[in-house]
């Protein structure tokens, strides 16, 4: 059981049977006045943000979280499986839970998968991962139009832009926290 | 930034030790740890042994130095507050107390004028503005003074009792009036209390409602707390036992009370008093939003 006195930056609460993120918190206390704990959480199932206020002797449960490594096994339609390699337990997640993940899921990417309760709500990436490009254009050399950039299809089916010099075939590194191309592996 | 925050509160404390030198101030030390501070319903003490608490304000003792006849005095000291924990709050944290006899708040109110253009002209040559979330706060333009009630009406079409009656007044003075005095280029004073909230100050001649209690805010941060003190120990004690009934009825222990004070308190001469929050002004001053960039160590640092 947590207290007002427990909020901060990062808690994981239980709210209304869901699990919340609080993602920012104030204490407020006007001169002679009562103490108020204000929080805005974000939901883990759905995403959604929600601002909350709080008072001296309110009380919260904690949302048990279990972090499992998995490994992306395949999809179907919108379902994404993963399956725990030790147990081999396998769990199911919607695309629209997997969000921006899903462009950097390729069969058998270790992840760390959220779990709350049985149910799976969403994972962690590697920082970088290494994707194939399966399509852009050739680099016109003497292009003189001063684009440094170009975009490019990966194994995933992800786009994003990358240098002109590029090729298809070439395996690139690209940061998951933003999407954006990072370097060449070379040879 | 570390190191110049940390000159920049230096100087901060010097100059407000020189201001109230130069002014004829006595600056005394009184003991933080005390058998009884001020009960309140919302100010927990901490405890260290059995039967002591650290002060959370010195006005117990600095009260008393006015009632053995001393007429202006102030103190730069630590104060506890337990639980209390954010971007501008810290249970361990500096406060600066002037209390002058003979005086009313309106004293106090042209104290704090003088005051903060000196510690910013000192502190600050190079641009003599205080800031806050990015908005300059000019201590030399005339004050805007308003009422608790007409800044609730103002900005939040709500009454101040119809609030505290219903318990939404901290969720609104936070939410709504702090918010919209924070637009304000010049500090603001918010005053006359209702007596709900009068605690040690006195009541109005003229206006039985309200308090003569008023707080200095900068960009809508509270910054102090002054009054004209009641010097009733009837109606003190009263008021004491009130908080202590509103503790009871929350959950919270009764606090012991300060039986010494209230025996001498019929003998104070009508005074004024006030707390500013040193660290609070070192925030303004070095226009930096969180506490913890002002002070040596957080609590989480230790």
């Amino acid at each position: 059981m947590y207290t007002v006195a427990d909020l901060k930056k990062g808690l994981k609460i239980i709210l209304d049977g869901d699990p919340y993120l609080v993602v920012a918190f104030d204490f407020v206390k006007p001169g002679k006045g009562q103490a108020l704990y204000r929080t805005k959480m974000r939901n883990m199932m759905n995403g959604t943000l929600l601002d909350r206020t709080y008072r001296s002797g309110e009380t919260f449960d904690p949302a048990s979280l279990e972090e499992r490594q998995m490994e992306y096994l395949y999809k179907e339609g919108e379902h994404y499986t993963f399956m725990d390699q030790e147990t081999f337990e396998q769990v199911v997640m919607e695309e629209e839970t997997l969000g921006d993940a899903k462009n950097y899921l390729l069969e058998n990417l270790k992840v760390e998968v959220m779990l709350f309760g049985e149910k799976a709500i969403g994972i962690s990436l590697p920082n970088f991962v290494n994707l194939r490009v399966t399509g852009t254009e050739p680099w016109a050399k003497g292009d003189t139009s001063g684009n440094d950039s170009k975009p490019a299809t990966v194994e995933t089916g992800y786009v994003l832009r990358v240098p002109p010099f590029i090729e298809e075939g070439e395996l690139i590194v690209i940061d998951t926290r933003n999407g954006e191309y990072s370097t060449r592996v070379k040879g | 930034m570390h190191a110049d925050a940390l000159w920049l509160r230096a100087n901060v404390i010097k100059t407000v030790r020189d201001f109230f030198w130069e002014r004829g101030f006595l600056e005394v030390e009184t003991p933080l740890l005390i058998p009884a501070n001020a009960p309140e319903e919302h100010i927990n003490p901490i405890s260290t042994l059995p039967s002591w608490q650290l002060q959370t304000s010195p006005e117990i003792c600095m009260k008393r130095l006015l009632c053995l006849g001393h007429k202006k005095l102030f103190q730069i000291s630590r104060c506890w507050r337990a639980d209390e924990r954010g971007s501008r709050h810290l249970s361990e944290f500096t406060m600066l107390e002037w209390y002058r006899a003979d005086s009313d708040y309106q004293v106090l109110m042209a104290d704090c004028t003088e005051l903060l253009q000196s510690v910013i002209v000192a502190c600050q040559p190079e641009r003599p503005n205080f800031v806050r979330n990015e908005v300059d706060i000019n201590p030399f333009t005339p004050w805007q003074r308003i009422s608790v009630q007409e800044a609730f009406l103002q900005f939040g079409q709500v009454c101040v009792w119809d609030c505290l009656r219903e318990g939404r007044y901290e969720d609104v003075l936070t939410s709504v009036v702090e918010p919209a005095l924070a637009r304000f280029d010049s500090p603001v004073i918010l005053m006359d209390y209702p007596v709900e909230l009068a605690a040690l100050a006195r009541i109005k001649p003229d206006n039985k409602e309200l308090a003569e209690r008023f707080e200095l805010y900068l960009g809508g941060l509270e910054l102090a707390n002054g009054f004209s003190e009641l010097t009733d120990p009837v109606e003190q004690r009263r008021r004491f036992d009130e908080a202590n009934s509103a503790r009871k009825c929350a959950g919270q222990t009764e606090l012991p009370l300060p039986e010494p004070f209230l025996a001498q308190l019929a003998t104070m001469p009508a005074s004024a008093g006030i707390a500013l929050g040193i660290d609070r002004l070192v925030m303004l001053t070095a226009g930096v939003n969180t506490i913890d960039e002002v002070v040596a160590f957080t609590p989480e640092n230790l």
